[in-house]
């Protein structure tokens, strides 16, 4: 069944426009100094701080810097970004405003994943609304010399794109493929200047913190990963959708929250997460346990562990953009590793060489998506041996 | 196409690409419009983009080849794109697929012959909580069933064309293609 219900979160309970409007009495360094004191870390999956991101481009000297909110919410069992740009699309743009005010930039890009476009027309009237409320553009509301202006940018059916580098070179008009780093965005962003990469819940926090104030974030969570999360739970759980909880909740405890108890075993993080198995089910989510950018799969007792490694070797293959070669060939590899798993045709030494070289791409890859594609493929492959190997007949998948 | 469409056609481009600034970043936009209004990128429109923006044409197919919702090749009116990832999987998407197949009479990557449907798969949609999910261009069907592929089929039959769906969404400026 799905179940979210946007009205007991947060966001539902700060005003739009209220988080803003005391940003601008602040200076910018006051803004920057309370997102330090949030210790608001990055929602997009990585948790950089983002108060560090935005004093490295703050620092930098130059008349053009870009606010870019990452939208491309492409990342398997993911779809919290797309319920915050539908209900609460305003606090968002608030909070990328506020980014622009803390770093000093008049531009920002809100980079729209293209299998979101049902909802470009929909946030373009929302810019065009906050033009007319003097919430956009020239002075806005009423601040001298603050000009800040959003524009909407199609994505194109990448998931690539969604990793900031990729998704800069393809806002140039580019392959999205991944760049070197360094340098980095917030030196050398988009068109050569100073950008901070953002994603939408990221910016969304950032008023409600403003509103609410650095303490009451930081008392919610765990010391190294404060504040609230929203979490898209889907999956062989009683209760789907987009449910908001503190950091450092255990696997437990939230399985309890979306009747998912009796689950075999949780994907968190998406595809290039973690399979978390039951008798781990106490650890907590959060940076330093089990991380994820809010993407849950419970799987339940009756699937097929293989049928689920498998599933995600082929969105990697697919969707690897080819540049590196422990990338390009090595999820091709793993993939044809769970084929003979699944035809029980796997020796162990076999299977230990396919876990090398995951450890090989781990280090080796560009960028990511090389370097965490093979975490669904280890976890399962330690943590469920005693089901993976030497099978004698092709169970079927998903019975 | 006649000569004086061609000039349109670049024209209608050139000005497309000014409006997005005259850089290189309004290529990927621009090849959206074009994908769009007219099913693919054509060489044509390759060489004319690659002319306005000063760079080589090759350039214009490595971007056009890279991304999965732009190409080369020519596609249906009403491509549709069906989940396959994780939690789609899980909630009967081969079903779906298998429904598709026959009631298109095509496999996925395949056009059917009077050139109105595409299949093809597509990776997370967004709506894994409310899966088996599909794409039919930019309209998103949730909690599909074999059943109800039929009637998704049958309401595009039923509209005008892809134009119908979708020009009101996008300021398209370019014309539309000859019959
Ligand atoms: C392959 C890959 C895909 C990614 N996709 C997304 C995405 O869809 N959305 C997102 O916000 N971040 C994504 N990221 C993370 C971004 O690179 C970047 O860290 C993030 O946008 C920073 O924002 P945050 O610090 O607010 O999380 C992805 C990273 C990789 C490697
Ligand atoms: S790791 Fe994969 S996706 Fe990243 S740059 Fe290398 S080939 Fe591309
Ligand atoms: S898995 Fe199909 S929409 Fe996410």
């Amino acid at each position: 069944m799905r179940t979210t219900d946007t009205s007991k979160m947060t966001f539902s309970k700060v005003a739009p426009g209220e988080g803003l409007k005391k940003a601008l009495t602040m200076s910018p360094e006051e803004i920057i100094g309370l997102i330090t004191e949030s210790r608001l870390k990055g929602r997009g999956g990585a948790g950089f701080p983002t108060d560090l991101k935005w004093t490295l481009a703050a620092a930098v000297n130059d008349d053009l810097k870009y606010v870019v909110c990452n939208a491309d919410e492409g990342e398997p069992g993911t779809f919290k970004d797309r319920v915050i740009l539908t209900e609460f699309a305003d606090l968002m743009f608030d909070g990328m405003t506020i980014g622009a005010r803390a770093i000093g930039a008049c531009k920002g890009i809100v980079y729209l994943r293209g299998e979101y476009t049902y909802l470009r027309s929909f946030l373009k009237n929302k810019l065009a609304e906050r033009r007319k409320d003097g919430l956009l553009g020239k002075n806005v509301l009423g601040h001298e010399g603050f000009d800040f202006d959003i524009e909407i940018r199609m994505g194109a059916g990448a998931y690539i794109c969604g990793e900031e580098t990729a998704l800069i070179e393809s806002l140039e008009g580019q392959r999205g493929e991944p760049r070197n780093r360094p340098p980095f965005p917030v030196n050398t962003g988009f068109m050569g200047h100073p950008t901070i990469v953002n994603n939408v819940e990221t910016f969304t926090w950032v008023p409600c913190i403003v509103t609410k104030g650095a303490k009451w974030f930081n008392d919610i969570g765990t010391e190294r990963s404060t504040g609230l999360k929203l979490f898209s739970v889907s999956g062989d759980c009683g209760r789907h959708g987009v449910f908001e909880f503190p950091m450092g909740i255990t696997i437990q405890e939230l399985l309890e929250k979306v009747d998912g108890t009796g689950a075999k075993a949780v994907q968190a993080g998406g595809a290039s997460g973690r399979c978390v198995p039951a008798c781990d089910f106490g650890r907590t989510i959060a940076f330093e346990d089990v991380p994820t950018g809010g993407s849950i799969i419970v799987i339940g007792p009756d699937r097929d562990m293989l049928q689920v490694a498998g599933n995600f070797m082929e969105f990697f293959l697919d969707e690897s953009c080819g540049q590196c070669t422990p990338c390009r060939e090595g999820n091709a590899k793993l993939l044809e590793g769970i084929e003979l798993l699944k035809a029980g045709r796997c020796s162990m030494k076999y299977l230990r060489e396919l876990c090398k070289l995951g450890e090989t791409m781990q280090l080796a890859s560009k960028c990511g998506l090389g370097q965490s594609s093979p975490n669904a493929f280890l976890s399962i492959v330690t943590k469920f041996k005693d089901e993976i190997m030497g099978r004698t007949e092709n169970v079927t998948s998903n019975a | 196409m006649l000569v004086s469409e061609r000039e349109q056609l670049r024209a209608n481009i050139e000005q497309r690409i000014k409006d997005y600034g005259n850089n290189r970043s309004a290529l990927i936009p621009v090849l959206q419009e074009v994908q769009l209004k007219y099913g693919h990128v054509s060489e044509y429109v390759m060489q004319v983009v690659a002319d306005i923006l000063h760079i080589h044409p090759v350039e214009v197919y490595g971007v056009v080849s890279f991304y999965s919702f732009i190409g080369h090749k020519q596609k249906g009116r009403f491509v549709i794109r069906l989940c396959r990832t994780l939690s789609c999987d899980m909630q009967g998407k081969d079903r779906l697929a298998r429904q598709l197949e026959n009631d298109l009479g095509i496999r996925f990557g395949e056009t059917t012959p009077d050139g109105n449907f595409t299949l093809e798969w597509a990776n997370c949609l967004g709506m894994c909580d409310q899966g088996p999910a599909l794409l039919v261009n930019e309209r998103i069907y949730t909690q599909v069933t074999p059943e109800t592929v039929h009637d998704i089929l049958e309401e595009c039959r039923t509209l005008f064309g892809v134009y119908a769906l979708q020009e009101k969404e996008t300021q398209c400026a370019l014309p539309t293609p000859a019959k």
